[in-house]
């Protein structure tokens, strides 16, 4: 800002102390045993850099010096501060200083300043050990580590409570909150789910037709499609989508009440949050998410009709026979079932982290990511555990 | 410029805010001094943090002209108003100070975002804000979350101090402070603007704040403003203006100056 500003027709209306630019801060000259530093230019913010090493060239300067600080056009207080402090380091090395004319005002602020609260003494810091410090660092993570694990379990041990009396009355339930939920975890979250879900069974019909169409078998595209949006891409894309839309939502919304003590007074008010806040979302989204993938599941095997019709010239009339033919009466019910589960899981993840908001912006956005991975990840790690125990019991 | 009558380093003149139909300022024409605290009063609505943010060029104007150091903010070029930004600092009402840094690194932010400073200058300079509003040198490694609100104040005008402005806005700066809090702030506002011959023009709501620290006193009234010392606007027949001066509040605290 300092800088020279020749032809900008602005910044020359800009008032002269403001476009000082001189980096020549000083002047010096030897004569006889002592030195005369005449400071001049500007000493002030804009011209941080070249006060520093101003006073860097300094250091190497005589034993006796005499200072004059006529030439100073503009001083502010950070250049002050700094050349004072430069002034009385030297002053501790022995270097004689001597003042020719006046003192800059803004010295005498300083001075005040330092006068009226004298400079505390930095607490010394221990003298740590890189052994200590790590046995320090696992300390600490371990007892964290069972902080939060008991906080988590405390957490769904509150909600499992409160689930129970919400189910006893109305009034607990708290039905227009879950309904607010389930429209807006549900009902607006149609187009994307219905699109991916459309979208993905085409691309897994068109590369198994492509397979196996060379072995002369494409009617079982047919087969492929149908058993695997059923079973499981439905549900767990449909999961995976709601985890991004809703559980960061969940995180968020209840992140951003809590820095705004809305939960304290929530609580101040004898309202139960977990009721309020925790248990309406858990519900809608159970309730969201099976409906969801019923939508995902139709969209899926209508994606897969479109390509079967255009590629492989297999008609409808015979495609809705040959996905009867093909589905085991469990399958459609071995992909729903796991919904709510998965419902469960990206509902409770989201909250939990939501609660866990304190204090910061930085927070929320790090317990908001957190959540939504933790929750893809919850949700493809049931999807797993459910593969094996399907296949077990063969279901 | 004339060379004898100094000129005003704010000048607002015949500025027009306007929401849709909601018609906030009609011709507001003030002038802020160098070198005067002015504080600026008025009911709830009235458009005080409009004309704030009006001020600080970060909303432009419905019309009219604000002009600071003779210079039209409202027709600057954005690189422009970032000069002029960079001479004035300003302290929000809930001091604004960014969460996820320390005190020490909120008051750096802005010295790292204009120049090329070395750590031991920064720190150094960040131990004279942290001095020159009163707070311990150790805050500068607290987090925002771990102040109490006359500390978080304190920080934030360290942060508004840290370019060394010749101007500085203040939005309710006693806003939820214990008395003893607000007055010790009253204090600190004084003493810099002695200290540092700085302008400062502050919203406030708090009378103390007004008699201890104003040398004059703005007044939105019926979408203008009406600018007297202290003692002329105590005399103003607006109805408003009396009630405000002279209410039951208003007399407890003058009865205490």
């Amino acid at each position: 800002m300092c800088r020279r500003s020749e032809g900008s027709v602005n910044l020359a209306r800009i008032p002269t102390e403001f476009r000082i630019s001189n980096p020549v801060l000083f002047e010096s000259e030897r004569s006889g045993d002592g030195l005369t530093l005449r400071l001049r230019g500007g000493w002030c913010i804009d011209n941080l850099r070249e006060i520093e090493s101003s006073l860097a060239q300094l250091n190497e300067q005589g034993r006796h010096v005499r200072l004059d600080f006529s030439g100073i056009e503009t001083l502010d207080l950070s250049g002050a501060w700094l050349l004072r402090n430069w002034l009385e380091r030297a002053k501790h090395a022995g270097v004689r200083f001597e003042v020719v004319g006046e003192r800059p005002a803004h010295f005498a602020f300083l001075d005040e300043l330092l006068e009226q609260k004298a400079a505390k003494p930095g607490e010394p810091q221990p003298a740590a050990t890189s052994l200590r410090d790590a046995v320090v660092w696992i300390g600490r993570g371990a007892v964290q580590q069972g902080v939060q694990t008991r906080d988590a379990i405390g957490f769904f041990g509150r909600i499992a409570a409160t689930m129970v009396r919400s189910m006893r009355s109305a009034h607990h339930l708290r039905l227009p909150s879950v309904v607010r939920h389930i429209y807006e975890t549900g009902i607006q979250a149609i187009p994307i789910v219905s699109l991916i879900a459309f979208l993905i069974s085409v691309i897994v019909a068109y590369l198994g037709a492509q397979q196996l169409q060379t072995f002369g078998a494409e009617i079982f595209t047919v087969d492929l499609v149908a058993i695997s949006v059923l079973r499981e891409m439905g549900v767990l894309l449909t999961s995976i989508i709601v985890a991004g839309r809703s559980g960061s939502a969940f995180a968020a919304e209840i992140g951003v009440m809590r820095l705004n003590d809305e939960v304290d007074a929530l609580q101040s008010m004898g309202v139960d949050f977990y009721e309020v806040l925790v248990v309406p979302r858990l519900i809608g989204l159970v309730v969201a998410l099976p409906l969801l993938t019923i939508i995902a599941d139709a969209m899926g095997l209508a994606g897969g009709a479109l390509l079967s019709s255009l590629l492989l010239d297999i008609q409808l009339s015979q495609f809705i026979p040959r996905v009867q033919d093909a589905l085991a009466p469990t399958t459609f019910w071995a992909g729903l079932i796991k919904a709510p589960v998965f419902a469960m899981l990206i509902a409770l993840v989201g909250t939990y982290r939501g609660m866990q908001v304190r204090d910061s912006s930085r927070e929320l956005g790090r317990l908001t990511t957190l959540a939504v991975v933790q929750s893809i990840f919850l949700v493809i790690f049931a999807d797993a555990i459910f593969a094996v125990v399907f296949v077990e019991l063969d279901f | 410029m004339s060379a004898r009558q100094p000129t005003p380093i704010i000048s607002v003149r015949n500025l027009v805010n306007r929401f849709g139909k909601q018609v906030v300022h009609d011709g507001v024409n003030l002038d802020v001094m160098p070198g005067e605290v002015l504080g600026i009063v008025g009911g709830s609505g009235t458009g005080k943090s409009v004309l704030l943010r009006t001020m600080l060029g970060l909303q432009r104007p419905a019309s009219g002209q604000i002009l600071i150091e003779d210079r039209d903010i409202t027709r600057m070029s954005d690189a422009e108003l970032l000069s002029v930004k960079r001479r004035y600092g300003v302290t929000f009402q809930h001091g604004a100070l960014f969460s996820s840094l320390t005190v020490a690194e909120n008051i750096q932010l802005p010295i790292r975002e204009y120049f090329d400073a070395s750590p031991q200058a920064l720190e150094s300079l960040t131990e004279l804000r942290l001095r020159m509003v009163g707070l311990p040198v150790d805050a500068g490694g607290k987090l925002p979350s771990q102040l109490s609100g006359g500390m978080v104040k304190r920080a934030a005008l360290a942060r508004a101090l840290a370019l060394d402005p010749a101007l500085l806005f203040l939005d309710e700066p006693t806003a939820g402070l214990d008395p003893i809090s607000a007055a010790g702030f009253d204090e600190l506002v004084t003493y810099l603007h002695r200290g540092l011959k700085l302008t400062i023009v502050m919203i406030t709501h708090d009378l103390d704040t007004l008699l201890a620290t104003c040398s004059r006193v703005a007044v939105l009234v019926d979408r203008k403003i009406v600018v007297d010392t202290l003692d002329g606007i105590m005399k103003n027949p607006h109805p408003w203006i009396q009630e405000y001066f002279h209410g039951p509040r208003a007399r407890a605290a003058q009865a205490a100056v």
